[in-house]
């Protein structure tokens, strides 16, 4: 995350409403204060995984030890159109519907 | 407008669906046009809980093939990345995609550049070429690609109107369809450069034949990024030739590439489907900018759409916070790693390409590079040119005495299409040509010989000519040919029979 501070660091209200925003979340001022301090918290807590030595460390980012794990360009069954609207409330002539989006 | 002060900084974003037959990490048929909407998906490309992405080896190796034949560097070492944004289209909130290690990086394009040429597009004897190792061109211009990597395609957004409500339908076919994205770096200095860029990247693809390439049916997908420089007076235009730079960039990620003087802002063009509008597009852009310039404003750096109707460009809702994507490695597919014999494999099927086949058609044929151009243009009416190559008796030991059809000839039926190719087999072809070609194989005195004969046998034709009536000449003609048993060329036995009406004497 660009704008949040350094671990040393508490989030600003700005960091707040910015990830908020992008998890498409609206915050009331309170919220944002609750927040503010939760974050913050979680931060330093991972933050303390600086005090670890890595020099020595290769970095990854997956441990499972696995690598070019591909399938085959091979058709298989899709779900029929029924079972692909099966769970959603707003449907129209095979589509799923939602809020009008304006772009 | 003050041209000559500003130069445009162009850059191309190519989307480019591939024609696999299953999607990019599930088995759903990736053909998704004109089929009805939600009947090809699966839990994993409508990102239902639970489910597990494994990527189509078929689609990751056509990505690498294409950067290859775009001269790219192959890292051995690449992965997957999370790209997180909500959209409706998206289902999962994020889309799979390749962000620090894609799967090719530093490549380049070559392409003719309208600027630097002498209208030379008719050099018909420019085929001096005599080995097969390419000239390189002085009109000839490259255009970096920064790099080639995979995703997946969206669902499909269709917006309408449902008991009176707007609202926005989704179609989830297209989803997870394997997407691959090229990016040039800013080389580009005029909207006909990008155009010939983009027409000359598009048969490439088409050429290795991993995507249709579909500008109508949305499966390749334009967006030219566009910047404006002042020039101060003393500087010439950017054409210094910066092609080695981006090789030294090694591995330059997302990053900018090699940081020269370029403007601090850039506005991309999204969604555009077709050659000609990204080049109105990108001209509308750079006068606008100039514009603004002028008026010592700077253009703000923004994301804007093209209204193909009115020809115009406009500004879409500022998106700065939606660049914040947040990627990160994806966690459920482990990264990719080559060994060079694998990449060296992918390369040896890539076909011989439209520049290679150039200068091929050139060196071995004789063939101006006019006229290979275009034979090459379309990979099946080159490989029809060399199969009527192939079965022409003595062309292909370059023996063109027996027979009158050289390379040319073919090359020059098939140009002006005095036969339809679609509806000629090369056989057919080569017949047809030998015929109009054919040579006259009696000599001079036995052919006026016939002549002769045949006019004085028909006295009435010769006098029905002379006054004026042109059928008769056809059927004298005719009586001619039947006698010389077709061993005379046509054209000739004509003008030696009007030669004969004229002066009978002679
Ligand atoms: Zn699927």
């Amino acid at each position: 995350m660009k704008n949040s501070s350094n671990n040393t660091n508490s989030l600003t209200d700005k960091d707040v409403q910015h990830v908020a925003s992008l998890a498409k979340l609206a915050l009331t001022k309170d919220d944002i204060k609750k927040f503010q301090k939760q974050l913050s918290e979680i931060i330093h807590f991972v933050a303390k995984l600086n005090e670890l030595d890595t020099q020595d460390i290769e970095p990854t980012s997956q441990v499972t030890g696995q690598e070019n794990i591909f399938r085959d360009d091979v058709v298989k069954k899709s779900l029929t159109q029924k079972e692909a609207l099966a769970n959603t409330k707003r449907k129209y002539k095979g589509y799923f519907v939602v809020d009008a989006i304006f772009d | 407008m003050n041209e000559s002060k500003h130069e445009p900084i162009i850059g191309l974003e190519i989307h480019m669906e591939l024609k696999t037959n299953s999607k990019m990490f599930c088995g759903c048929r990736a053909d998704w046009f004109g089929q009805e909407p939600n009947t090809l998906t699966c839990p994993v490309c409508l990102g239902l809980p639970g489910a597990l992405p494994v990527p189509n080896k078929k689609a990751v190796e056509w990505c690498v093939m294409l950067g290859l034949a775009l001269g790219c560097e192959i890292p051995l070492f690449s992965k997957f990345d999370r790209k997180n944004y909500f959209y409706p289209d998206l289902p999962k909130g994020y889309q799979i995609s390749q962000y620090d290690q894609p799967l090719a990086v530093n490549g380049w394009l070559e392409i003719k550049s309208p600027t630097k040429t002498t209208g030379d597009e008719d050099t018909s004897d420019g085929g001096e070429a005599t080995t097969s190792t390419p000239p390189r061109w002085r009109d000839r211009k490259r255009i970096r690609i920064r790099r080639v990597h995979m995703e997946e395609d969206t669902g499909k957004l269709l917006h309408a109107e449902v008991d009176g409500q707007k609202c926005t339908l989704i179609d989830f076919n297209r989803s997870g369809v394997p997407l691959v994205e090229i990016v040039t770096e800013p080389d580009i200095r005029s909207s006909e450069e990008a155009r010939i860029f983009l027409k000359k990247l598009h048969q490439i693809i088409r050429y290795i034949g991993i995507s249709d390439a579909d500008m109508e049916k949305g499966s390749m997908r334009l967006e030219p990024n566009i910047s404006v420089r002042e020039l101060k007076s003393a500087q010439n235009t950017s054409e210094v030739t910066r092609l080695p730079a981006g090789r030294q960039g090694r591995g330059s990620s997302d990053g900018e590439g090699i940081k020269e003087d370029l403007p601090n802002y850039k506005v991309e063009v999204k969604n555009i489907n077709s050659f000609n509008f990204a080049k109105k597009a990108i001209d509308y852009e750079i006068s606008r900018h100039i514009k603004l310039l002028n008026n010592n404003e700077i253009p703000p750096q923004e994301t804007r759409g093209w209204d193909e109707k009115k020809g115009i460009t406009y500004s879409q809702r500022s998106k700065e916070e939606a660049h914040d994507y947040r990627y990160f490695p994806e966690p459920d597919i482990p990264p990719i790693r080559w060994t060079e014999s694998q990449i060296s494999q992918l390369k040896s099927q890539i076909p011989e390409l439209p520049d290679q086949k150039v200068h091929r058609f050139m060196a071995e044929f004789s063939l101006s590079e006019y006229d290979a151009t275009i034979l090459a243009d379309i990979q099946e009416t080159a490989k029809y040119f060399e199969n009527a190559l192939s079965i022409t008796p003595g062309v292909s030991l370059g023996l063109s005495r027996g027979s009158r059809i050289t390379p040319k000839t073919i090359a020059n039926w098939i140009i002006n299409k005095r036969a339809d190719i679609t509806k000629t087999t090369p056989e057919e072809l080569v017949k047809l040509i030998s015929q109009k070609s054919q040579v006259v194989q009696m000599d001079e005195k036995e052919l006026e010989a016939i002549i002769k004969k045949v006019l004085s046998a028909n006295p009435k034709a010769v006098s029905d000519y002379k006054s004026g009536k042109e059928q008769s000449l056809m059927f004298l003609l005719g009586q001619v040919i039947r006698e010389t048993k077709g061993k005379a060329n046509a054209e000739q036995v004509k003008q030696k029979l009007v030669q004969l009406l004229k002066y009978p004497g002679v």
